[in-house]
């Protein structure tokens, strides 16, 4: 493997784990909202937090160690995206940045407000919603280079239909990713009542995830028709296989089996999808402007990245797996018969 | 001005930083101060220290959730702002930003753990010792990041070849001339900083003396002796640190230093200029007025000798020389270290030869309004560095002016992250303010709970 291949594999490895993880995160937020809203919260609330609570930093740095790691890799998408994105990204920066800080001020800073809770839901879904355009834009078409500068394509963005069924699909594998992770949760709690509602929740969202998934499969053909024959070149079965884990994890919910090998088969299809796509997507980061193979950094910089990462690696994944000893497989914490 | 990008674009770094550095210098010092605490707590079986631990913590936590969102959009900020910038930075300097993401990756795994496990293990010191991979992660993004602004101070690592950069070494890039007293000097402050932040907070309760139990003010006094004492030490090596800065300036970037000091024509034996105004004359040079000025001083700080030859802003070309107004930083800077040095020392003084009542009004207000200051310290200590830099973003390599976006949208996002960050700032401080209010510590002394975890959140009383 060619060390741009390396990278970008890497890369991309860490915004799936974001791509979990956030949507756990997200999704969750907009549950407590909803619960909250409907007056339901004393159900599901205090599990909600008690997942949240110990690692919604975490989830934050994957999102930072991709867009550094990206620039590290490849220096042009800081010329790029950085030039044509200021607005967009400008605007995640800021719902980040509410996101992070009331949910601290709620939860930490016993200020428990509807405002708050609010706040924290609605960005749950905008987020992933502005997040999710940048893939639109990475395969061509809305940025555009001058002699001059790098022009971004905004209302044609806002225009394209295309756009909006990726920005749903993202809402809803939120919404879905979420529910099939705290119905995993909320059963490991032993909490029936939590458990029942939530399951309702995943079951809600499962059908509209597909069928979304299938009108932006097809809207691809249209849009971006190069990555759309790249994956009709012999890639179309990473899809058939994330479709046999969709029906996996739904037949698992639907019979009330086995909760943890249900979300096991929820990472798995996105997993797979979303390797597929990272996979048809080469050699491009952005159609036509940046290739892997023209745009990776210097050899020097390229291997001594990937040096630290694999040392990094050694000391994240015991950190890792302490944490989630501690919080995720440790029953009487899930349970909240431990001190906190 | 409102229609420059560059112009813009310094506007908005400079207020992310500006509103960022506040929450990354508590957070590189506040664990440091948080581990010192239960330490003594642990070792002496005194619960006062525990609860300070704790306290302090509890503070903590809501200060990272803004150091968090405001580093993410910094980090993300430097390529929207600086296209050209970032696309040379990740050909050289990429390393210690990925370094720094990890080390950011560990504390914050291990600061998670470590607030929400006070009483899970039967042995004290296992808690104790989480929270040294939080202080060592904490201290390390501080380095790590400290080093790509040094490698803005001192590029090195590569070459230029017909426009294009090769020979490229990574960790010559990273461990530049600058590093060692950039990155010293940044971590020691953050701990001066916190340790007069907290003290001060100390303090500001022993001030209101009438208020207090017995319990609470020996609980404040605690407090207020091991920051200080705290205080003390990092004055004294911030001060030391420095000197070393000064030394690094005057050999790699003379014209940083001398635009600090006012400093216009080489000579040796050159005197320190502190405060003033400067008085242009018709045939551009200038008079400084109203100024103290101290013999040999600056020889001394550029090279250790009165008789150091200390090279003058007039060697350097007009459109290479910062801005003068730099000089006010440099001196706030000064002044406000000195201060925070003495005051310090007069407490523990004080309290060692037992003549002077180290609790004494006058010595609480003095070290009560060395927070505040430490933190005006530590401001106007990056003003310097950054505005002092100019006209370069990459010294010698790079001009600002060069490295910004061109995007004619900088204006609206200016304003967009004000009131951000004014929002942000508020309700932060009214979110600390009320945790404290309605938790006070004769509350948590009273209540022998206190060591257990039940009551640390809100959510968890419910």
């Amino acid at each position: 493997m060619d060390i741009q291949t390396l990278g970008i594999t890497v890369l991309w490895t860490f915004l799936y784990g974001y791509l979990i993880v956030a949507s756990i995160d997200f999704g969750a937020g907009f549950y407590a909202f909803y619960s909250k809203y409907t007056k339901r919260d004393h159900l599901t609330n205090r599990l909600i937090l008690r997942y949240l609570s110990p690692v919604w930093e975490v989830t934050n740095v994957f999102f930072v160690f991709f867009f550094v790691g990206l620039v590290g890799f490849f220096p042009d998408t800081a010329y790029y995206y950085g030039t044509a994105l200021l607005v967009p990204a400008s605007i995640v920066l800021v719902l980040i940045a509410i996101r992070g800080s009331f949910y601290a001020f709620a939860n930490y800073g016993s200020n428990d407000s509807m405002f708050y809770t609010f706040l924290y839901g609605a960005t749950g879904l905008l987020i992933p919603a502005a997040m999710s355009t940048t893939l639109t834009i990475s395969q061509g078409g809305f940025i555009r280079k001058t002699n001059e500068t790098v022009e971004f394509l905004g209302t044609k963005l806002f225009s394209n239909f295309y756009s909006w069924t990726v920005v749903a699909l993202a809402i809803v594998s939120v919404l879905y990713i979420s529910a099939m992770f705290l119905l995993f949760y909320a059963d490991k709690a032993r909490d029936t009542a939590a458990s029942d509602l939530i399951r309702k929740w995943a079951l809600f969202w499962s059908i509209p995830t597909i069928i979304v998934c299938a009108l932006v499969f097809f809207g691809l053909k249209n849009q971006a028709a190069w990555h759309y024959e790249n994956i009709l070149n012999g890639n179309w079965w990473w899809f058939a296989a994330s479709f046999v884990f969709f029906c996996v994890a739904l037949t698992l919910v639907y019979l009330k089996k086995n909760y943890g090998i249900a979300f096991i088969a929820v990472m798995a299809q996105y997993g797979v999808a979303w390797f597929g796509y990272g996979y048809t997507h080469l050699p491009y980061i952005l159609y036509p402007y940046i290739d892997i193979n023209k745009s990776v950094v210097n050899d020097t910089m390229a291997t001594s990245l990937v040096v630290v990462f694999i040392f990094g690696l050694l000391l994240l994944i015991p950190a890792l797996y302490l944490i989630l000893r501690l919080f995720l497989f440790d029953n009487d914490y899930v349970r909240g018969k431990k001190s906190k | 001005m409102f229609n420059d990008p560059v112009m813009l674009s310094r506007l908005l770094t400079g207020l992310t930083l500006a509103f960022h550095i506040i929450f990354a210098t508590i957070g590189v010092g506040v664990p440091l101060m948080v581990l010192a605490a239960e330490y003594i707590g642990i070792k002496r079986k005194d619960p006062d220290y525990i609860l300070l631990a704790r306290r302090w913590t509890r503070g903590y936590i809501v200060t990272v959730a803004v150091g968090v969102v405001t580093g993410t959009a910094i980090g993300l900020q430097l390529s929207l702002l600086w296209p050209s910038l970032m696309q040379v930075a990740g050909q050289t300097i990429a390393l210690p930003l990925f370094m720094e993401t990890f080390a950011f990756f560990f504390e914050a795994i291990f600061l998670g753990i470590y607030l929400y496990t006070w009483d899970r293990f039967k042995n004290p010191w296992l808690h104790w010792l989480i929270g040294i991979p939080v202080v060592i992660g904490a201290t390390a993004s501080a380095f790590f990041i400290t080093t790509v602004n040094s490698f803005m101070n001192s590029p090195e690592g590569f070459k230029i070849v017909n426009g294009t950069l090769t020979q490229i070494e990574p960790l010559k890039a990273m461990f530049n001339a600058a590093t060692p007293t950039k990155a010293t000097h940044v971590i020691v402050s953050a701990y001066l900083t916190v340790a007069f932040i907290l003290a001060a907070i100390a303090a500001f309760h022993l001030l209101r003396k009438k208020t207090l139990s017995a319990a609470e003010t020996a609980y404040h006094k605690k407090a207020l002796r091991l920051t200080v004492m705290a205080g003390l030490i990092f004055a004294f090596s911030t001060a030391l640190v420095g000197d070393f800065s000064g030394k690094y300036l005057a050999k790699y970037q003379p014209e940083k230093l001398a635009a600090a000091e006012w400093h216009f024509e080489t000579t040796s034996e050159a005197e320190l200029i502190f405060g003033g105004i400067l008085d242009e004359q018709e045939d551009g040079s200038y008079d400084i007025k109203g100024a103290v000025k101290i013999p040999y001083a600056l020889s001394i700080l550029a090279g250790g000798a009165p008789d150091t030859e200390v090279v003058g802003l007039n060697e350097f070309a007009k459109e290479d020389q910062a801005p003068l107004f730099v000089h006010y930083f440099f001196d706030i800077m000064v002044s406000i270290g000195m201060y925070l040095t003495v005051i310090s020392a007069l407490f523990i003084l004080a309290f060692r030869l037992k003549k002077l009542n180290p609790h004494n009004k006058w010595i609480l207000r003095g070290i009560f309004i060395g927070g505040p200051l430490a933190i005006v310290s530590i401001e106007a200590g990056w003003m310097y560095a950054e505005i002092g830099r100019q006209p370069w973003t990459l010294y010698g390599i790079m001009r600002t002016a060069d490295a910004a976006t061109t995007s004619t949208a900088v204006g609206p996002m200016l304003i967009l992250f004000s009131l951000l960050y004014l929002m942000l700032g508020t309700i932060c401080t009214i979110v600390l303010l009320r945790m404290f209010k309605n938790n006070p510590v004769g509350k948590e002394l009273a209540d022998d709970h206190h060591t257990r975890g039940e009551a640390m959140f809100a959510d968890d009383q419910k």
